[in-house]
């Protein structure tokens, strides 16, 4: 809206001379101040939880130190009640959140994706009928179904993995509909048209054709849902849904509860788990805006 | 409109059918034998005969001496009789009693603060398009309670105003010890004392993903062809806001249907935070009791409330969106 630049022919010549366009989008997002420092949270986290088991000699239920001690040189953020090594219990549970999210975001954006495409690309009944059952498990909210499956879930099933598949399991109404919205406007597109022409099967004009011309959206859908999946982990575990024997964030928030670290003043016990899934999970949604910027350059602030 | 609203409806019956299905289904496709978990519950009966009599009881109440369609026939006609099975974790009592009356204290909560949420998270999002000051200071703390879990803030805020600053605020339950729950100036403000931080906590959790949103869509709305053109004509600038408002309000309605479903979630764990006497209390009781049909009960209570929520955004997006009024499909 503001006025017509000037053309600056040395500048466009200078960046024709400056090579090929390849590294374009990397050059767009290093720029990108909020993808840099949002996925330069992420990365950080992620040394933590890939190092930090090395960092301590200490498991996380291992009992025998010293009770209820404030974080200190040679116990890093203290210990429990019943004197168990808060740091162990963090880094093992930050590597639990990672696997759980990530896994979870996998499944949620594998099945939000098929259904989005097939109900995109074929259209008439069979979208009818996906979106149908789309929309009703949208509106059914998953939090109730995770916690009546969870609590189901006898104890010796539960674990990482099955926490992550059933979050991911219920995850993806929002996928498939933005997929379908996305497909349904590529599907009529020419190059689609040619493709179907020269005698392309379905699956593959999906795979080659219109799945990679929404790429940058996908991505995205894998942020969002990562970090919702962070979030939702969090709360079951809270809830002593989570593995039994295992630990993670919202397992540690859960025993800080229980065992009223709060009104005991024990904050080394619960606001590192707490603040490190707010801070990973706000610095997701942040690279999330950033890299929705370098997709779409509409959005880039100038 | 009447095609519109018919459409929704038929919707959410055919999700309260699938609901219910899945909340009979659940505890018959789950591995492990759900009769033997409640068994390890009740270890008190020593003698042969309680233990045939304690199984037999269950296994009527579950219904696995019929066969499939039956159980599933009977399932429904327990829920229209509104017998939703005894409580084990409160032992004498029924399952629905119970969810009645924890009802009121969860929608006493959520229902205000999620209202208020919404309308003021959009508010300060519309403004934060327009203010840069703004825009660099709530912007950011908006991604934070976005991201903060629900129960991380709301034992920051039991942390911080009732352990380190003593500020009197009572941190748990609904009301005092010393009153009783009754229509009496004294029950009223102690409830009101007991309501303020989870109120609170609910409230900025959600706040957070309203004002972003609506900033990002009053930003997208006033980049579309028909701001531009508004603004070429010379309309003031005002006028064009307004619009770009009406427009970008509409995504955030059908967001607040989604939203509902996570902040169930929020407000189980905010009720636990504070041991309010909610439903969200209730389930947790039940989760750590293994009392399936408590669970199975709160299940369906939340299913309701969430349908009946969606049923009145939908009549409210009749109210916004004029297009579904003259029958073109609104978005």
């Amino acid at each position: 809206m503001s006025a017509t630049p000037v053309l600056d022919t040395a500048k466009i010549d200078a960046a024709i001379d400056a090579g090929p366009q390849k590294y374009e989008g990397l050059r767009f997002a290093l720029r990108n101040k909020k993808l840099v420092i949002g996925m330069g949270i992420v990365l950080a986290f992620l040394l933590v939880a890939i190092v930090g088991p090395w960092l301590t000699e200490a498991t996380p239920y291992q009992f025998g130190f010293p009770t209820a001690e404030a974080p200190n040189t040679t116990r890093w953020l203290g210990t429990t009640d019943t004197g168990q090594d808060v740091f162990s219990q963090f880094v093992y549970g930050l590597r639990a959140t990672f696997i759980v999210g990530s896994i979870a975001a996998l499944v949620g954006a594998g099945i939000g994706m098929t259904i989005g495409f097939m109900a995109g690309y074929r259209g008439g009944v069979v979208d009818e009928l996906l979106m149908m059952f789309t929309n009703i498990i949208l509106v059914i909210p998953v939090f109730a179904v995770l916690l009546i499956v969870a609590a189901y879930l006898p104890p010796s099933n539960r674990g990482y993995v099955s926490e992550a598949l059933l979050i991911g399991a219920f995850s993806w109404p929002w996928v498939a509909r933005a997929t379908r919205a996305q497909t349904f406007s590529l599907a009529t597109r020419e190059f689609v048209s040619l493709a179907r022409l020269s005698g392309a099967r379905s699956w593959q004009i999906i795979v080659r054709e219109i799945a990679p011309n929404m790429s940058s959206y996908l991505v995205l859908v894998l942020i969002v849902l990562f970090g919702g999946s962070i979030l939702f982990a969090a709360t079951l575990d809270f809830l002593g849904l989570g593995a039994p024997n295992e630990v993670s964030l919202g397992q540690m928030l859960f025993n800080a509860q229980n065992q009223a670290a709060i009104t005991r003043g024990f904050w080394w016990w619960f606001i590192p788990p707490g603040l490190a899934v707010t801070i990973l999970v706000g610095a997701l949604y942040v690279a999330n805006v950033g890299l929705d910027e370098v997709f779409n350059p509409k959005l880039r602030e100038t | 409109m009447i095609r519109y609203l018919a459409r929704k409806t038929l919707l959410y019956i055919l999700t309260f059918i699938a609901a219910v299905s899945v909340d009979w289904a659940i505890p018959r496709v789950m591995p492990g034998d759900p009769i033997q978990g409640l068994m390890a519950r009740f270890s008190v009966p020593s003698n042969a005969q309680q233990v045939q009599g304690l199984m037999s009881f269950f296994t009527e109440a579950f219904g696995f001496d019929k066969p499939l369609w039956r159980q599933y026939l009977g399932f429904w006609q327990s829920l229209i009789d509104g017998d939703l099975g005894p409580s084990i974790a409160y032992p004498g009592s029924a399952v629905t009693s119970l969810l009645l009356h924890a009802a009121p204290y969860t929608l006493a909560l959520v229902v205000p603060a999620t209202i208020l949420s919404y309308v003021v998270g959009n508010r300060l999002g519309a403004l934060a398009a327009r203010r840069k000051v703004l825009d660099n200071t709530f912007i950011p703390a908006a991604y934070i309670f976005t991201a903060t879990p629900y129960m991380f803030l709301a034992i920051m805020l039991v942390y911080i105003l009732a352990f380190r600053i003593n500020t009197g605020l009572p941190v748990s339950g609904a009301y005092a010890f010393s009153v009783q729950p009754s229509w009496t100036w004294e029950f009223a403000t102690s409830f009101s004392a007991h309501w303020l931080l989870p109120f609170l906590s609910l409230f900025l959790v959600q706040l957070g993903g309203w004002a972003i949103g609506m900033r990002n869509m009053i930003i997208f709305e006033l980049e579309a062809d028909y701001a531009n053109y508004l603004q070429a004509l010379g309309a003031p600038t005002k006028l064009v806001r307004k619009y770009a408002y009406r427009n970008a309000v509409l995504p955030q309605m059908s967001g607040l249907a989604l939203a509902l479903g996570v902040v169930v979630g929020g407000q189980i764990v905010t009720e636990v935070v504070f041991g309010y006497p909610g439903l969200g209390q209730l389930i947790f009781t039940a989760i750590n009791n293994r009392d399936f049909f408590l669970l199975q009960g709160a299940f369906l209570f939340i299913i309701v409330g969430v349908l009946i929520a969606n049923f009145v955004v939908d009549l409210l997006y009749v109210v916004v969106d004029p297009r579904t009024r003259v029958g073109i499909q609104g978005s």
